[in-house]
């Protein structure tokens, strides 16, 4: 039976932390001094101190850190094996291809160019899917997954008919907290996460959400959970879409790794077109930040499947009614590269093999540390780091582990126990297969 | 029965119909005076040549692996939020030199009053604002998606001068309730080009510091108006050394002319500079909501040219093609109306200032041109100066 080893039931508590790790945690305002009459006369004085992004606060411990071998395993951004980021080649030559064409900058319409919407609609949905030959999509171009997710959440709390809650897995991205609840709608969680095995809890998750109420929303990452990387088997997907059906629940479907996880988009979306081959009329955000290394770039996009087309224009036009006071229309640059890469035959076979190859560095980067682990001697069970997918691991790591690799050997992750696969290299595989020997033996 | 059978359709936003409405359109003698992009004489869009060089040097940096594209951070590339800020306080700012100035990386003009609503709302709870009457159509809509409750009007154009209703205003701003935010054009006001002159931003400012609000100014055009940075800036930094505490948002879409990749920033003013990072901390939690961190290439750009010596010399002559074509234009467009006795005073063609001209015609008047001459213009009788060319100039008079 294959068991993660007994620490991991301490971090139960600490997964609901982590769970938070979005939220307002409290905090202790820092009043610093200043002139009395300055500060009385302030409008800002009741401002208090927001709490500090957990990820952002890594990388900055990271900065400060002059330990040659240290290792930056927090934020979640594609490394090279010589540890630096990565601009695909497939991306450089579109950006070339652009330069040529001497387009303008005129403002892009409100939910950015069709083309682009129906890019994405078919690289989620499948090459000749109905839905898109259909027309009864609503794809627009969004400020990455982030923006997707904030017009979805807007969208729902203003127009979703049912019960304006979204049910999370547990854990969730920490971000999707924030997102839903400044955007009105209510948060609340389904068990997800089982740190007894370091995998995937399809019994609670199906009692769970057997217990949802109709007609609520429910999250689902689409493949490469964050930051857990523990994704459902393809009959367990089967099974949870028809539950989901019987419960009558709306889903949600959040795909930033499409392509990253496993190096094949078709495999990675397996999910989203399980759903809508059984009839979900799901809503769905993307992200291009990952698997076009697109980061900075900001380009996402947001889709509604609807009953028809002509749902879809009502649709469309309350979405836009939504963009224009949030930022009017989307940046192009971004979308510019994603629509050349996906419409030029070559170069869509370049960026294939590109996101492949980060997918496969990731997976022998975990099964290297695996290895390493075993090497060192560790008795412990690491099934799960090559069990998992996608950029993140969790690796079971307690955080008193965690404080404990981070001050001995410069190793910088979550306390959750989370790490950034991508910041691992062949030259350093091995000082962290140590390191995490030596905090959890 | 889908979820979403209950989706009203919204009405099309008009200005944006009005272009696809002149797309359609196949009169050769089609004017499109709506949406507010600049144009060249041809009537074609313009891309600056310094904007073309600036891509250039950062296509050159990206190959020579100088920058990339990762993640910005969530309040944006600071070497250009202290530039934008520095341009519009002007680098002598008293802000500057205390140090209680900072700019926000924002999604264009749009987010950053987005930025500074929301935080209004979420730290400071005010829900009261006023916008002028008329004015920009999204201010409103930006407002109240952010929580705003009680949106109000300070009147703003007199319709029967076609000019500025001082009195109105200062009147409406004394029965403001305290801590109301106000919404301010820091120069071209959109959609009418009348600006107060100084002496009247001076009692303006008066009677805001007297009841307490707060100014929140909106400067989309610094540079494309007058075709002078610092004349265009003046009323925000008149404000300034009045000691306000106050927002400003910039957009970069037309004096840069990137309009689609959304470069704009946040400026803040605040009394007292310990505050900044309580304050900081609490916009970084409502950007990351809203998406993360602002996208890189128009900021940039932006960053590259204001940095650089000889690329900020080339912009200001940019920014002085611009403001003076538009310039001619109102002077053409003003003389041939006179000539032709055209019925009406038409001095305030060339009185108002930047793209937008209130031209005073009713709503009829503007459907008459529309639908028998093939003129779009805005039915509140808004022309864009920038759908003015020498070769229609004719035609429109």
């Amino acid at each position: 039976m294959a068991t993660c080893w007994s620490k991991m039931n301490k971090s139960s508590s600490i997964l609901k932390r982590s769970s938070l790790l979005g939220q307002s945690i409290p905090w202790q305002p820092i009043k610093m001094g200043a002139p009395l009459s300055a500060r009385a006369s302030s409008w800002w004085s009741g401002v208090e101190m927001g709490p500090p992004d957990p990820i952002l606060g890594v990388s900055e411990a990271f900065k400060k850190d002059t330990n040659p071998l240290k290792m930056n395993l927090g934020v979640g951004a594609y490394r090279d094996d010589q540890g630096k980021p990565f601009v695909l080649p497939s991306v450089r030559e579109a950006e070339r291809i652009i330069a040529q064409k001497g387009l303008n900058k005129e403002y892009a319409p409100i939910g950015g160019e069709p083309e682009f919407g129906r890019l994405s609609a078919n690289l989620a949905f499948g090459q000749g899917n109905e839905i898109v030959s259909s027309g009864r999509n609503v794809s627009v171009q969004t400020i990455s997954g982030t923006g997707a997710l904030r017009v979805g959440a807007t969208y729902l709390a203003k127009w979703f008919p049912g019960n304006k809650t979204v049910y999370l897995p547990r854990p969730s991205w920490g971000n999707h907290t924030p997102i839903f609840k400044q955007s009105g709608m209510n948060v609340d969680g389904y068990r997800y996460y089982d740190p007894t095995t370091c995998g995937f809890d399809f019994n609670g998750a199906m009692e769970d959400i057997s217990r949802i109420p109709e007609k609520s929303v429910i999250m689902l990452h689409a493949c490469a959970h964050n930051p857990t990387g523990v994704d459902p088997k393809d009959e367990q997907w089967k099974e949870m879409s028809q539950l989901v059906k019987k419960r009558n629940l709306f889903a949600f479907f959040d795909m930033a790794y499409q392509g990253f996880a496993s190096g094949d988009v078709d495999r990675d979306a397996f999910a989203v077109r399980q759903f809508l081959e059984d009839g979900h009329n799901i809503c769905l955000s993307q992200s291009y930040a990952k698997n076009m290394g697109l980061y900075g770039e900001r380009v996402g996009a947001f889709t509604v499947v609807c009953k028809d087309k002509e749902e879809a224009a009502r649709v469309n036009s309350q979405i836009k009614i939504l963009i224009r006071p949030m930022y009017s229309n989307p940046p192009v640059n971004g979308s510019r590269i994603v629509s050349e890469i996906l419409t030029n035959t070559a170069l869509n076979k370049q960026w294939l093999e590109d996101v492949k190859g980060m997918a496969d560095r990731i997976i022998t980067m975990r099964q290297e540390l695996k290895d390493g682990l075993a090497n060192e001697g560790s008795s412990k069970n690491w099934e799960h780091i090559v069990d998992q997918i996608g950029m993140f691991c969790f690796t079971g790591m307690t955080p008193e582990q965690v404080e404990k690799i981070t001050t001995e050997f410069s190793v910088y992750m979550t306390k959750d126990g989370r790490i950034s696969v991508a910041g691992i290299s062949s030259s350093n595989v091995g000082y962290l297969a140590k390191a995490m020997h030596a905090v959890t033996k | 029965m889908s979820e979403f059978a209950v989706v009203e359709a919204a009405p099309p936003i008009e200005v944006f119909q009005l272009s696809r409405d002149c797309q359609a359109d196949t009169h050769p003698q089609k004017i499109n005076l709506g949406v507010g992009a600049y144009r060249t004489p041809e009537g074609k869009p313009w891309i600056l040549p310094v904007v073309k060089k600036a891509e250039a040097q950062l296509a050159k940096d990206i190959d020579a692996e100088t920058i990339n594209h990762e993640y910005l951070p969530v309040l944006g590339l600071d070497s250009f939020a202290s530039a934008a800020t520095s341009m519009v306080l002007g680098k002598d700012s008293p802000a500057l030199k205390e140090e209680r100035a900072f700019g926000v990386q924002s999604l264009s003009g749009t987010g950053a009053l987005r930025n500074g609503a929301e935080f209004l709302f979420r730290q400071l709870k005010r829900t009261v604002f006023y916008f002028s009457d008329p004015t920009w159509g999204n201010h409103g809509l930006i407002f109240k998606n952010a929580g705003f409750t009680d949106a109000r009007k300070y009147r703003y154009w007199n319709k029967d001068t076609c000019g500025f209703n001082f009195e109105g205003m200062i009147e409406d701003l004394q029965n403001a309730p305290e801590g109301a935010v106000i919404i301010l054009h820091a120069c071209a006001h959109n959609p009418t080009g009348v600006d107060p002159s100084q002496e009247q931003w001076g009692k303006i400012a008066d009677v805001m510091q007297e009841k307490k609000l707060f100014p929140f100014f909106d400067c989309a055009y610094q540079g494309f108006a007058s075709g002078d940075l610092d004349q265009d800036a003046w009323a925000v930094r008149f404000f300034v050394e009045r000691g306000f505490e106050m927002f400003c948002s910039q957009s970069f879409s037309k004096n840069f002319g990137l309009y689609n990749e959304r470069a704009g920033n946040l400026t803040v003013v605040v009394k007292d500079k310990s505050l900044i990072e309580n304050m900081k901390s609490q916009i970084t939690l409502i950007v990351r909501a809203m998406y993360s961190n602002p996208p890189a290439h128009g900021g940039r750009i932006v960053d590259l040219v204001l940095k650089d010596e000889q690329l900020f010399k080339e912009w200001c002559e940019c920014i002085k093609v611009m403001s003076s074509r538009i310039i001619e234009m109102r002077q053409g467009l003003r003389e041939r109306l006179e000539k032709l006795n055209t019925p009406g005073q038409w001095n305030h063609i060339t009185e108002q200032i930047g793209m937008f001209s209130f031209t005073g015609l009713t709503p009829e008047m503007c459907q008459f041109l529309l639908k028998e001459k093939h003129v779009y213009l805005l039915k509140n009788g808004r022309i864009s100066m920038c759908g003015v060319t020498p070769s229609n100039l004719d035609y429109l008079a």
